[in-house]
Protein backbone atom coordinates (compact mmCIF):
# COMPACT_ATOMS: atom_id res chain seq x y z
CA UNK A 1 0.00 0.00 0.00
CA UNK A 2 1.12 3.42 -0.75
CA UNK A 3 2.47 5.52 2.49
CA UNK A 4 2.34 8.98 3.29
CA UNK A 5 6.04 9.72 4.49
CA UNK A 6 5.44 13.51 5.08
CA UNK A 7 3.84 16.82 4.76
CA UNK A 8 5.55 20.06 3.53
CA UNK A 9 4.14 23.83 2.69
CA UNK A 10 6.17 26.01 1.49
CA UNK A 11 6.16 29.91 -0.19
CA UNK A 12 5.39 30.16 -3.63
CA UNK A 13 6.20 34.00 -5.09
CA UNK A 14 7.57 33.91 -8.82
CA UNK A 15 10.31 36.39 -7.00
CA UNK A 16 11.92 33.10 -5.63
CA UNK A 17 12.02 31.49 -8.96
CA UNK A 18 13.80 35.00 -10.10
CA UNK A 19 16.35 34.98 -7.69
CA UNK A 20 16.90 30.86 -8.50
CA UNK A 21 17.38 32.03 -12.09
CA UNK A 22 19.85 34.61 -11.17
CA UNK A 23 21.70 32.48 -8.75
CA UNK A 24 20.70 34.76 -5.73
CA UNK A 25 20.63 31.78 -2.86
CA UNK A 26 23.45 33.47 -0.87
CA UNK A 27 22.46 37.10 -1.37
CA UNK A 28 21.67 38.76 1.87
CA UNK A 29 18.28 39.24 0.88
CA UNK A 30 17.30 35.93 -0.07
CA UNK A 31 19.51 33.95 2.29
CA UNK A 32 17.38 33.85 5.37
CA UNK A 33 14.58 32.13 2.64
CA UNK A 34 16.68 29.70 1.17
CA UNK A 35 18.91 28.30 4.15
CA UNK A 36 16.02 27.53 5.46
CA UNK A 37 15.65 24.57 3.01
CA UNK A 38 18.84 23.54 4.31
CA UNK A 39 17.47 21.11 6.93
CA UNK A 40 14.93 19.95 4.07
CA UNK A 41 17.33 18.15 1.94
CA UNK A 42 18.68 15.24 4.13
CA UNK A 43 14.81 14.80 5.21
CA UNK A 44 13.91 14.14 2.13
CA UNK A 45 16.76 11.80 1.65
CA UNK A 46 15.48 9.95 4.40
CA UNK A 47 12.19 9.79 3.56
CA UNK A 48 12.54 9.36 -0.05
CA UNK A 49 9.07 9.93 -1.99
CA UNK A 50 7.99 8.13 -5.33
CA UNK A 51 5.34 10.91 -5.73
CA UNK A 52 4.75 14.39 -4.46
CA UNK A 53 0.65 15.40 -4.45
CA UNK A 54 0.90 19.21 -5.14
CA UNK A 55 -1.40 20.90 -3.53
CA UNK A 56 -1.86 24.83 -4.64
CA UNK A 57 -3.38 27.24 -6.65
CA UNK A 58 -3.35 28.41 -10.44
CA UNK A 59 -2.61 32.06 -11.05
CA UNK A 60 -4.51 32.50 -14.53
CA UNK A 61 -2.10 30.00 -16.50
CA UNK A 62 -4.54 26.98 -16.58
CA UNK A 63 -7.59 28.36 -15.57
CA UNK A 64 -8.90 31.21 -16.48
CA UNK A 65 -12.26 32.82 -15.24
CA UNK A 66 -14.55 31.52 -17.72
CA UNK A 67 -14.11 28.44 -15.77
CA UNK A 68 -12.34 28.23 -12.68
CA UNK A 69 -13.13 24.76 -10.80
CA UNK A 70 -12.87 25.21 -6.75
CA UNK A 71 -11.53 21.77 -6.68
CA UNK A 72 -9.45 20.18 -9.76
CA UNK A 73 -7.02 16.95 -9.62
CA UNK A 74 -4.49 16.78 -12.71
CA UNK A 75 -5.31 13.36 -14.26
CA UNK A 76 -2.55 13.94 -17.30
CA UNK A 77 0.96 11.66 -17.90
CA UNK A 78 2.86 14.86 -17.36
CA UNK A 79 2.30 18.26 -17.00
CA UNK A 80 3.59 21.37 -18.58
CA UNK A 81 4.99 24.37 -17.00
CA UNK A 82 4.65 27.49 -19.47
CA UNK A 83 5.23 31.30 -19.89
CA UNK A 84 3.01 33.39 -17.36
CA UNK A 85 4.02 36.55 -18.40
CA UNK A 86 6.69 38.27 -16.47
CA UNK A 87 9.77 36.57 -17.33
CA UNK A 88 9.93 33.51 -15.14
CA UNK A 89 12.34 30.71 -17.13
CA UNK A 90 9.88 27.67 -17.96
CA UNK A 91 10.91 24.69 -16.56
CA UNK A 92 10.70 21.11 -17.81
CA UNK A 93 7.60 18.92 -17.88
CA UNK A 94 6.84 17.36 -14.24
CA UNK A 95 5.79 13.37 -14.77
CA UNK A 96 2.72 12.86 -13.51
CA UNK A 97 1.00 9.37 -12.47
CA UNK A 98 -2.14 8.86 -13.77
CA UNK A 99 -3.12 5.33 -12.59
CA UNK A 100 -2.81 7.39 -9.18
CA UNK A 101 -4.65 10.50 -10.33
CA UNK A 102 -7.79 8.25 -11.38
CA UNK A 103 -7.44 6.64 -7.75
CA UNK A 104 -7.57 9.68 -6.16
CA UNK A 105 -10.50 11.23 -8.28
CA UNK A 106 -12.12 7.71 -7.53
CA UNK A 107 -12.05 8.10 -3.91
CA UNK A 108 -12.32 11.80 -3.44
CA UNK A 109 -15.99 11.77 -5.51
CA UNK A 110 -16.89 8.91 -3.60
CA UNK A 111 -16.03 10.86 -0.53
CA UNK A 112 -18.55 13.68 -2.10
CA UNK A 113 -16.01 15.97 -3.50
CA UNK A 114 -17.08 17.19 -7.06
CA UNK A 115 -13.49 18.29 -8.14
CA UNK A 116 -12.80 19.08 -12.06
CA UNK A 117 -10.93 16.11 -13.72
CA UNK A 118 -8.13 17.58 -15.55
CA UNK A 119 -6.41 15.32 -18.60
CA UNK A 120 -4.39 18.52 -20.26
CA UNK A 121 -3.12 20.36 -16.79
CA UNK A 122 -0.46 23.60 -17.24
CA UNK A 123 1.21 24.08 -13.76
CA UNK A 124 2.19 27.90 -13.00
CA UNK A 125 4.88 29.02 -10.87
CA UNK A 126 2.90 27.83 -7.99
CA UNK A 127 4.05 24.05 -8.53
CA UNK A 128 6.96 25.07 -10.29
CA UNK A 129 9.02 26.83 -7.63
CA UNK A 130 8.42 24.67 -4.95
CA UNK A 131 9.59 21.70 -7.12
CA UNK A 132 12.66 23.78 -7.84
CA UNK A 133 13.08 24.04 -3.99
CA UNK A 134 13.13 20.73 -2.95
CA UNK A 135 14.91 19.40 -6.17
CA UNK A 136 17.31 21.91 -6.78
CA UNK A 137 20.21 22.17 -9.46
CA UNK A 138 17.67 21.47 -13.08
CA UNK A 139 18.69 17.87 -13.23
CA UNK A 140 15.48 15.57 -14.28
CA UNK A 141 12.68 15.17 -11.64
CA UNK A 142 13.35 12.60 -9.34
CA UNK A 143 9.62 12.33 -8.35
CA UNK A 144 6.28 11.88 -9.70
CA UNK A 145 3.79 14.93 -9.16
CA UNK A 146 0.08 14.63 -9.06
CA UNK A 147 -1.40 18.73 -9.25
CA UNK A 148 -4.76 19.10 -6.69
CA UNK A 149 -5.71 22.99 -7.23
CA UNK A 150 -7.97 24.88 -5.21
CA UNK A 151 -9.33 28.42 -6.07
CA UNK A 152 -7.83 30.94 -4.24
CA UNK A 153 -8.52 33.78 -7.15
CA UNK A 154 -12.48 34.13 -7.54
CA UNK A 155 -13.83 34.51 -4.36
CA UNK A 156 -16.38 32.93 -3.01
CA UNK A 157 -13.20 30.40 -2.16
CA UNK A 158 -14.21 27.02 -0.30
CA UNK A 159 -13.99 27.21 3.26
CA UNK A 160 -10.91 26.49 5.49
CA UNK A 161 -12.97 23.51 7.15
CA UNK A 162 -13.69 22.36 3.32
CA UNK A 163 -9.76 22.47 2.69
CA UNK A 164 -8.98 20.84 5.68
CA UNK A 165 -11.45 17.94 4.73
CA UNK A 166 -10.71 17.77 1.31
CA UNK A 167 -7.13 17.01 2.72
CA UNK A 168 -8.11 14.58 4.84
CA UNK A 169 -10.04 12.74 1.85
CA UNK A 170 -6.50 12.93 -0.23
CA UNK A 171 -4.97 11.33 2.27
CA UNK A 172 -7.59 8.54 2.56
CA UNK A 173 -7.27 7.81 -1.15
CA UNK A 174 -3.28 7.72 -0.77
CA UNK A 175 -3.55 5.34 1.85
CA UNK A 176 -5.86 2.93 0.19
CA UNK A 177 -3.86 3.14 -3.05
CA UNK A 178 -2.59 -0.33 -3.74
CA UNK A 179 0.85 0.32 -5.27
CA UNK A 180 3.42 0.25 -2.68
CA UNK A 181 5.22 3.81 -2.78
CA UNK A 182 5.84 6.78 -0.34
CA UNK A 183 4.05 9.94 -1.27
CA UNK A 184 4.74 13.43 -0.09
CA UNK A 185 2.56 15.83 0.76
CA UNK A 186 2.75 19.47 -0.11
CA UNK A 187 1.02 22.61 -0.13
CA UNK A 188 2.08 26.01 -1.54
CA UNK A 189 1.62 29.69 -1.03
CA UNK A 190 1.43 32.27 1.73
CA UNK A 191 1.83 32.96 4.23
CA UNK A 192 0.45 36.45 4.82
CA UNK A 193 0.99 38.84 1.73
CA UNK A 194 -1.12 41.50 -0.12
CA UNK A 195 -0.45 42.24 -3.79
CA UNK A 196 -3.75 44.61 -4.58
CA UNK A 197 -5.24 47.89 -3.03
CA UNK A 198 -4.12 50.59 -0.44
CA UNK A 199 -3.51 47.85 1.85
CA UNK A 200 -0.58 46.26 -0.50
CA UNK A 201 2.16 45.58 1.29
CA UNK A 202 0.34 44.23 4.42
CA UNK A 203 1.81 41.10 6.27
CA UNK A 204 0.66 39.46 9.74
CA UNK A 205 3.54 38.29 11.89
CA UNK A 206 1.79 37.53 14.72
CA UNK A 207 -1.26 35.44 12.91
CA UNK A 208 1.61 33.83 10.66
CA UNK A 209 3.53 32.56 13.74
CA UNK A 210 0.36 31.41 15.21
CA UNK A 211 -0.74 29.50 11.96
CA UNK A 212 2.85 27.61 11.85
CA UNK A 213 2.12 26.92 15.38
CA UNK A 214 -1.60 25.51 14.90
CA UNK A 215 -1.04 23.72 11.71
CA UNK A 216 1.09 20.86 13.81
CA UNK A 217 -0.91 19.53 16.17
CA UNK A 218 -4.61 21.65 15.98
CA UNK A 219 -5.28 22.43 12.45
CA UNK A 220 -8.86 22.74 13.37
CA UNK A 221 -8.10 25.44 15.40
CA UNK A 222 -7.53 27.62 11.89
CA UNK A 223 -11.17 26.73 10.47
CA UNK A 224 -12.80 29.04 12.77
CA UNK A 225 -11.72 31.86 10.68
CA UNK A 226 -14.35 33.22 7.63
CA UNK A 227 -12.44 33.90 4.48
CA UNK A 228 -13.21 37.19 4.53
CA UNK A 229 -11.84 37.01 8.33
CA UNK A 230 -8.54 35.31 7.21
CA UNK A 231 -8.20 37.76 4.07
CA UNK A 232 -8.24 40.70 6.46
CA UNK A 233 -5.92 38.69 8.73
CA UNK A 234 -3.31 37.19 6.29
CA UNK A 235 -4.24 39.37 3.49
CA UNK A 236 -5.78 38.51 0.04
CA UNK A 237 -3.49 36.35 -1.11
CA UNK A 238 -2.32 35.04 2.21
CA UNK A 239 -5.60 33.43 1.85
CA UNK A 240 -3.51 30.47 0.18
CA UNK A 241 -3.15 29.36 3.37
CA UNK A 242 -6.05 27.46 2.14
CA UNK A 243 -3.38 25.10 0.76
CA UNK A 244 -1.77 24.86 3.70
CA UNK A 245 -4.86 23.17 5.34
CA UNK A 246 -5.74 20.91 2.94
CA UNK A 247 -1.78 19.51 3.06
CA UNK A 248 -2.14 19.17 6.87
CA UNK A 249 -5.67 17.39 6.55
CA UNK A 250 -4.02 14.97 4.27
CA UNK A 251 -1.73 13.80 7.18
CA UNK A 252 -4.46 11.51 8.60
CA UNK A 253 -2.06 9.30 11.48
CA UNK A 254 0.56 11.00 13.86
CA UNK A 255 2.02 14.36 12.58
CA UNK A 256 5.00 16.22 14.73
CA UNK A 257 7.40 18.92 13.70
CA UNK A 258 9.93 18.10 11.45
CA UNK A 259 11.47 21.77 10.88
CA UNK A 260 9.95 25.45 9.74
CA UNK A 261 11.24 28.46 8.74
CA UNK A 262 9.73 32.14 9.00
CA UNK A 263 11.15 34.95 7.20
CA UNK A 264 10.22 38.80 6.24
CA UNK A 265 10.16 39.49 3.23
CA UNK A 266 10.65 37.60 0.33
CA UNK A 267 9.18 40.47 -2.22
CA UNK A 268 5.52 41.55 -0.69
CA UNK A 269 5.37 38.54 1.49
CA UNK A 270 6.20 36.51 4.79
CA UNK A 271 7.40 33.47 3.69
CA UNK A 272 6.84 30.38 5.03
CA UNK A 273 8.32 26.86 5.42
CA UNK A 274 6.69 24.18 7.64
CA UNK A 275 7.72 20.42 7.57
CA UNK A 276 5.74 17.50 9.01
CA UNK A 277 6.52 14.07 9.98
CA UNK A 278 3.93 11.40 9.23
CA UNK A 279 3.79 7.90 10.66
CA UNK A 280 0.34 6.39 9.80
CA UNK A 281 -1.84 5.19 12.55
CA UNK A 282 -1.14 1.06 13.09
CA UNK A 283 -4.14 -0.86 13.01
CA UNK A 284 -6.96 1.71 12.08
CA UNK A 285 -8.40 1.96 8.83
CA UNK A 286 -7.78 5.06 7.20
CA UNK A 287 -11.35 6.34 6.77
CA UNK A 288 -12.54 4.90 10.58
CA UNK A 289 -10.43 8.51 11.67
CA UNK A 290 -13.33 10.76 12.28
CA UNK A 291 -13.57 13.30 9.57
CA UNK B 1 -18.97 45.55 -5.14
CA UNK B 2 -15.69 43.41 -3.33
CA UNK B 3 -15.37 46.38 -0.88
CA UNK B 4 -18.76 45.17 0.93
CA UNK B 5 -16.47 43.02 2.98
CA UNK B 6 -15.25 45.86 5.54
CA UNK B 7 -11.55 45.28 4.87
CA UNK B 8 -9.73 48.59 4.54
CA UNK B 9 -7.74 49.03 1.36
CA UNK B 10 -8.69 45.85 0.24
CA UNK B 11 -11.19 44.58 -2.68
CA UNK B 12 -11.86 41.31 -2.21
CA UNK B 13 -12.45 39.78 -6.28
CA UNK B 14 -16.13 39.00 -5.47
CA UNK B 15 -18.80 37.48 -8.38
CA UNK B 16 -19.63 41.49 -8.99
CA UNK B 17 -15.53 42.11 -9.57
CA UNK B 18 -15.32 39.28 -11.64
CA UNK B 19 -18.49 40.23 -13.84
CA UNK B 20 -17.54 44.11 -14.11
CA UNK B 21 -13.56 43.26 -14.70
CA UNK B 22 -14.39 40.23 -17.72
CA UNK B 23 -13.32 41.98 -20.39
CA UNK B 24 -10.23 43.24 -19.02
CA UNK B 25 -9.46 40.25 -16.98
CA UNK B 26 -9.88 38.50 -20.33
CA UNK B 27 -7.04 40.45 -22.31
CA UNK B 28 -4.58 40.36 -19.33
CA UNK B 29 -4.79 36.72 -19.04
CA UNK B 30 -3.62 36.67 -23.12
CA UNK B 31 -0.68 38.27 -22.44
CA UNK B 32 1.03 34.87 -21.52
CA UNK B 33 1.43 34.52 -24.84
CA UNK B 34 4.96 36.47 -25.94
CA UNK B 35 2.57 37.18 -29.25
CA UNK B 36 -0.18 38.95 -27.65
CA UNK B 37 2.46 41.30 -25.58
CA UNK B 38 3.86 41.75 -29.09
CA UNK B 39 0.73 43.25 -30.55
CA UNK B 40 -0.44 45.18 -27.13
CA UNK B 41 2.90 46.94 -27.44
CA UNK B 42 3.07 47.23 -31.22
CA UNK B 43 -0.97 48.74 -31.23
CA UNK B 44 -1.76 49.31 -27.56
CA UNK B 45 -5.56 51.00 -28.83
CA UNK B 46 -6.43 48.32 -31.01
CA UNK B 47 -5.34 45.39 -28.61
CA UNK B 48 -7.88 46.97 -26.16
CA UNK B 49 -10.48 47.26 -28.17
CA UNK B 50 -9.89 43.72 -29.37
CA UNK B 51 -10.79 42.93 -26.24
CA UNK B 52 -13.79 45.11 -25.55
CA UNK B 53 -12.43 47.08 -22.21
CA UNK B 54 -14.80 49.36 -21.17
CA UNK B 55 -14.25 53.27 -20.88
CA UNK B 56 -12.98 53.41 -17.24
CA UNK B 57 -10.65 50.13 -18.01
CA UNK B 58 -9.16 51.99 -21.17
CA UNK B 59 -8.78 54.83 -19.03
CA UNK B 60 -6.69 52.95 -16.85
CA UNK B 61 -4.79 50.75 -18.64
CA UNK B 62 -3.63 54.05 -20.83
CA UNK B 63 -3.00 55.28 -17.16
CA UNK B 64 -0.80 52.45 -16.30
CA UNK B 65 -2.93 52.71 -12.76
CA UNK B 66 -3.61 50.34 -11.06
CA UNK B 67 -6.18 51.37 -8.06
CA UNK B 68 -8.13 52.10 -10.81
CA UNK B 69 -7.93 48.69 -12.72
CA UNK B 70 -8.81 47.15 -9.53
CA UNK B 71 -11.53 49.59 -8.86
CA UNK B 72 -12.48 48.51 -12.76
CA UNK B 73 -12.70 44.87 -11.81
CA UNK B 74 -8.99 44.03 -12.55
CA UNK B 75 -7.76 40.97 -10.37
CA UNK B 76 -3.95 41.24 -9.09
CA UNK B 77 -2.86 38.56 -10.46
CA UNK B 78 -3.99 39.15 -14.44
CA UNK B 79 -2.75 42.71 -13.86
CA UNK B 80 0.47 41.33 -12.85
CA UNK B 81 0.92 40.04 -16.45
CA UNK B 82 0.33 43.60 -17.96
CA UNK B 83 2.82 45.14 -15.56
CA UNK B 84 4.71 42.48 -16.61
CA UNK B 85 4.83 43.65 -20.47
CA UNK B 86 6.48 47.11 -18.78
CA UNK B 87 9.03 45.16 -16.93
CA UNK B 88 7.11 46.18 -13.44
CA UNK B 89 6.62 43.85 -10.83
CA UNK B 90 4.52 43.49 -7.78
CA UNK B 91 6.90 45.64 -5.13
CA UNK B 92 6.19 48.21 -8.56
CA UNK B 93 2.81 47.63 -8.31
CA UNK B 94 2.22 47.85 -4.18
CA UNK B 95 4.64 51.40 -4.08
CA UNK B 96 2.17 52.82 -6.84
CA UNK B 97 -1.04 51.83 -5.20
CA UNK B 98 0.31 52.79 -1.39
CA UNK B 99 1.57 55.98 -2.70
CA UNK B 100 5.29 55.55 -2.30
CA UNK B 101 8.68 54.85 -3.78
CA UNK B 102 9.45 51.61 -4.18
CA UNK B 103 12.25 51.62 -1.54
CA UNK B 104 9.97 53.07 0.69
CA UNK B 105 7.72 50.20 0.08
CA UNK B 106 10.27 47.58 0.23
CA UNK B 107 11.58 49.23 3.64
CA UNK B 108 8.11 49.07 5.08
CA UNK B 109 8.40 45.28 4.28
CA UNK B 110 11.73 44.74 5.98
CA UNK B 111 10.72 46.77 9.14
CA UNK B 112 6.95 44.28 9.33
CA UNK B 113 9.89 41.69 9.70
CA UNK B 114 11.41 43.10 12.73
Amino acid sequence: MARIVGGLATSHVPAIGKAIAKGLQHDPYWKPFFAGFDAVYPWLAHIRPDLVVMIYNDHGLNFFLDKLPTFAVGAAEEYRNADEGWGLPVMPPFPGDAAFSWHLIESLVADDFDITMCQEMLVDHAVAIPMQLLWPGGKAWPVNMVPVAINTVQHPLPSAARCLKLGRAIGWAIESYPEDMSVLVVGTGGLSHQLDGRRAGFVNKPFDLMCLDKLVEEPEALTIYSIPELVERSGSQGVELLNWLAMRGALTGRVSWAHSNYHIPISNTAAGLLVLDHRPRSGTRPRDVAA
Amino acid sequence: MGDRYGIAGTTIFDGEQARKGYALNRMCFSFNDAENRAAFLANEEAYCAKFGLTAEQRAAVARRNVLEMIAAGGNVYYLAKLAGIFGLNVQDLGAQQTGTTVEAFKAKLVEAGR
